[in-house]
């Protein structure tokens, strides 16, 4: 019974360990010096501040013109003043403006105690011991200035929120054109033109917004609208390669490698030649740009749609049918399922969520690039198959792919991280991917080593 | 009372495994069992499906290593690790799905393997040659050149057989030779059989089929779930002593009763054609009726009732149910018409074998269990286990791969699932095909009470006791037409063969 429960832990979450120890290995390679500039470091701060230093200290607060650090100047000011300190300034802005800010204080004769700032602002010459002690020569009230930071702590880099969301923000479009492809290939197919669809979305909705809603003008709403043709469009892709793959015969990677071929070509031929065809609408960045409690659109959008997925895979007809299809299809069609229907709407599936990872890609860059997506095709299978879906079809779980997509996301991000070079992180990508493979078929022997009888 | 008392015990036996056991996860396939075979005898290998027969045949051929046990051929052990150790001993093993490339040649089937190194000058003459002597040996001869596609299954069988006799095999297995096969050409597998004999080789025979048995079989030998039941000459059994052996119990009809009063006519069926296979075919089955479809394989019986279920498409004719016409598209529109179809092919048609049981019963109900879409996985697991109770399906739970039952009860779930459905018009295709004796009966059971509720069933069978044992009446089918139809009153197994061959054109009924 134990060993029956060691087996279905591998067989179904195997590839969940294996993410967790890449994350675990990963973590340990890339642990470093970090130096927090978040608010809650800046409340810290001020707290150690007055601590050690008592109330009676007046403090320039210190640090970059940027929205990061305006957050974390104010909670130390804040901070301060709640605890009954003095701010005597704030400066947000560059070594030149420090100096400024500092001599004219200096010749105002406010005293200054202590510097706050990060460690980045903290390695500004402006701030180093001779230029304070020049500056304390100068102006009497800056003679005893000292320069505090947050305290750093070591910690794993790969480990931080901003890090993670990175992976998943990166992954994104090809998690999100994961999922169409599981379905399609539990139904036993492949469907190769899903890069160069996401190129053909993100072309028709810059085409969409510039010529047909108004350009610069076009409001939120016209860009979404020129998102839903654009997804709309490779849908309706995805239901001729369905249709060729069910009406006419032709196999599944031969429909879709023609697809694929002529979807970049019409890329290029829409953008004009151009490398990327300019959006100029403002409002381009309405799907991107948009996040929720912080975490970024593509993130929401490819979580929920994973879940939705999954419920439709596991508890709606739809999702029996997919499977029967592709574990037998003649029993299939013998016990009534819509066979063709099925077929068709798979591959539909799958244009529409590349057509939606062209729209992000669009929304991203403000562009549309008929050259978006490349190879991502590739990718997106890879995922689907390190998640443990059977090519041969019948088999395969939203969850695995959501997992794959995240193995491959980790990989990528810890490579690049230990400065492994493009050509070699290419080499080591194929290699997990016979891995993944290869565990698939060592795990299908444990489970049932009379398969062959 | 084991193999020991054979006439020919003072002989050095051809083969001789002995105290082979064989277990896997969670069930003992075979217990201490003996075997012997002595050149120029037929030994058949008898038991219900799940016996062990095909367990001890792969250990014979090398596929499975046995836990204990061992084998001598000719008197000498072999270690038996793998397929080729086999066939190098003098094994050779014709499985019930041949091992033939389609797009080769007969010719280059039967070398396939014996080309010597991986490049080498392939001597077609010679092989054509050999080939030829081999035929004669068997005593037909087949086309060395034709393709394996284009070839009859009998013809594949033959083919079989010489590549097993190539490789000089003094020991051939046949599983299940004669399942595919016509009437006329088990005859002709008879002949080889007794061929192969007179030749000296040893033979394993594995049929279902008694009357085969009892034409061809030296000795038997009866397995029953992994145990030797015994090994006795052929002429000290009779049949239902087999059977009884077999099972283990005593059955005392092969078929049961029914006195089920046969009403109006549901299905009718009008000038059914589609090409060659089927031509002008019209028949109709009653209110409670079974109505056998008899005729040797390739009478287009099947083709006829794909027609009847929309799996193929009808190229003229009529279909009314109930007085309803009805022009059929797809199976799916057919089922909801209320008519199903129990494919002979269970495992490729029936089912979907990586999906559960349960899974497998609610694939067509999903207008009851998903009416909106999303599954009421309940009152699904409800309704199967309501039909599992009352059919008996041996399953350990709706999660059971389909993959994992045994041949009766894949059939009985087939069953469940269209009854789920609320089929009025059920069509068995072989229904007890590669079914045990035993779960016959129950299938059998199971057909008499459907017919007592009202349905109308139609029975394509190509086993005449079966339809002579279960009909009302008998369409008979010849090279796509209907020869005649019969009311199973009085009439003989070669009234029926008469019309299926035609050899003699009487029509009644």
């Amino acid at each position: 019974m134990k060993s029956r429960l060691l087996k279905t832990l591998l067989v179904d979450y195997g590839m969940v360990f294996v993410l967790l120890f890449l994350c675990v290995l990963i973590s340990l390679l890339t642990i470093a010096d970090i130096h927090p500039e978040d608010p809650g470091a800046g409340r810290r701060l001020a707290g150690l501040m007055v601590e050690k230093y008592g109330k009676e200290i007046n403090v320039l607060i210190v640090a970059r013109n940027i929205d990061a650090d305006k957050e974390f100047a104010s909670a130390i000011e804040q901070q301060l003043i709640d605890l009954g300190a003095t701010v005597v300034a704030t400066e947000l802005g560059n070594p030149r403006s420090v100096r400024q800010r500092m001599e004219k204080l200096g010749a105002d004769s406010v005293r200054i105690d202590m510097v706050a700032t990060h460690n980045f602002s903290s390695k500004w010459n402006v701030l180093s011991d001779d230029m304070r002690k020049t500056m304390g020569a100068s102006y009497p009230s800056l003679k005893n200035v000292k320069v505090v930071r947050p305290p750093s702590y070591r910690w794993p880099t790969f480990l931080t929120r901003q890090n993670l969301i990175s992976i998943l923000n990166q992954n994104a479009p090809v998690a999100i054109m994961a999922i169409g492809m599981t379905l399609v290939i539990i139904t036993a197919g492949i469907d190769l033109s899903v890069g160069s669809l996401m190129a053909l979305s993100a072309v028709v909705s810059a085409v969409c917004i510039q010529k047909y809603l108004g350009a610069a003008q076009a409001s939120g709403f016209s860009v979404m609208l020129a998102f839903l043709i654009a997804m709309l469009v490779c849908a309706l892709c995805g239901v001729f390669a369905g249709i060729m793959i069910t009406a006419f015969k032709v196999p599944p990677f031969v429909a879709t490698l023609g697809l694929m071929m002529v979807a970049r070509g019409a890329s290029y031929i829409f953008a004009g030649g151009a490398d990327a065809l300019k959006i100029e609408a403002e409002s381009i960045d309405v799907l991107y740009a948009a996040s929720i409690l912080g975490i970024p659109s593509q993130i929401v959008i490819m979580v929920v749609l994973f879940m939705i997925a999954h419920v439709v895979m596991s508890h709606t007809s739809f999702g029996r049918y997919v499977y029967a299809v592709g574990g037998n299809q003649t029993a299939a069609r013998l016990s009534g399922v819509p066979v063709v229907a099925v077929i068709i709407a798979v591959y539909a599936i799958c244009g529409l969520s590349a057509g939606l990872a062209g729209a992000l890609d669009a929304s991203h860059f403000g562009t549309g690039r008929p050259k978006a997506g490349e190879f991502y095709e590739l990718q997106v299978i890879a995922a689907v198959v390190v998640g443990g879906t059977s090519l041969m079809g019948g088999e395969g779980k939203m969850f695995g792919t959501f997992v794959g997509a995240l193995i491959l996301g980790v990989i990528q991000n810890g490579l690049n991280m230990a400065g492994v070079d493009s050509y070699r992180q290419m080499v080591i990508y194929g290699a997990l991917i016979l891995v993944a493979v290869l565990i698939d078929q060592l795990k299908k022997k444990v489970i049932n080593p009379t398969a062959a009888g | 009372m084991q193999g020991s008392d054979s006439p020919r015990a003072a002989d050095q036996p051809l083969l001789a495994m002995k105290g082979v056991s064989k277990s896997f996860p969670g069930v003992q396939a075979l217990a201490n069992v003996d075997l012997e075979l002595y050149p120029g005898e037929v030994l058949a290998l008898l038991g219900e499906n799940g016996a062990g027969k095909s367990t001890l045949i792969k250990i014979l051929g090398g596929v499975h290593t046995p836990d204990s046990g061992s084998i001598e051929i000719g008197g000498t052990t072999v270690e038996m690790d793998s397929p080729l150790t086999a066939q190098r001993a003098g094994v050779g093993i014709i499985y019930q799905e041949f091992n033939l490339v389609p797009a080769l040649s007969a010719r280059e089937n039967i070398f396939l393997g014996q080309e010597g190194s991986m490049v080498s000058w392939i001597a077609s003459k010679q092989e054509r040659q050999k080939a030829t002597a081999l035929f004669d040996r068997i005593g037909t001869q087949v086309d060395p050149d034709q393709l394996c596609r284009n070839l009859t299954v009998a013809q594949q069988q033959i083919v079989e057989i010489a590549k097993a006799l190539a490789l000089n095999a003094r020991i051939v297995v046949m599983d299940e030779p004669s399942a595919a096969l016509t009437p006329r050409e088990v005859e002709g597998l008879y002949e080889i059989v007794d061929e192969l004999r007179s030749q000296g080789i040893g033979i394993i025979y594995i049929s279902h089929r008694l009357d085969e048995i009892d034409r061809l079989a030296d000795r038997i030998m009866i397995l029953r779930d992994g145990e030797q039941v015994g090994t006795r000459s052929a002429s000290e059994l009779d049949r239902n002593q087999m059977i009884e052996m077999m099972v283990g119990r005593s059955l005392q009809n092969e078929f049961p009763q029914r006195d089920t009063q046969v009403g109006e006519d549901r299905l009718v069926v009008k000038g059914l054609s589609r090409g060659r296979a089927v031509q002008d075919v019209s028949f109709a089955v009653k209110r409670g009726e079974i109505l056998g479809l008899a005729g040797l394989v390739g009478a287009g019986r099947t083709e006829t009732v794909r027609l009847l279920f929309g799996a193929d498409k009808l190229e003229s004719g009529t279909i009314t149910l109930d007085g309803r016409a009805l022009i059929p598209k797809s199976p799916r529109q057919m089922i909801g018409n209320g008519i199903c179809l129990l494919t002979e092919d269970r495992k490729n048609q029936g089912l979907v074998l990586g999906l559960s049981v349960q899974e497998n019963f609610g694939l067509p109900n999903m207008n009851d269990f998903a009416a909106a879409g999303f599954i009421a996985k309940k009152s699904e697991t409800t309704a199967f286990a309501k039909y599992v109770e009352q059919m008996t399906i041996r399953v350990t739970g709706g999660s059971q791969l389909a993959a994992t039952l045994s041949g009766g009860n894949q059939q009985k779930l087939v069953l469940a699932k269209w009854l789920q459905r609320n089929a009025e018009v059920i069509i068995f295709d072989e229904p007890t095909r590669g079914i045990d004796v035993g779960a016959k009966y129950e299938i059998y059971q199971l057909l008499n009470e459907l017919v007592a509720q009202g349905k109308a069933i139609i029975m394509i069978s190509s086993e005449l006791p079966e339809i002579l044992g279960m009909s009302d009446r008998i369409v008979v089918m010849r090279e796509g037409q209907v020869a005649g139809c019969l009311v199973n009153e009085g009439i003989s197994q070669e009234d029926i063969m008469r019309l299926a061959t035609g050899s003699e054109a009487t029509i009644a009924g």
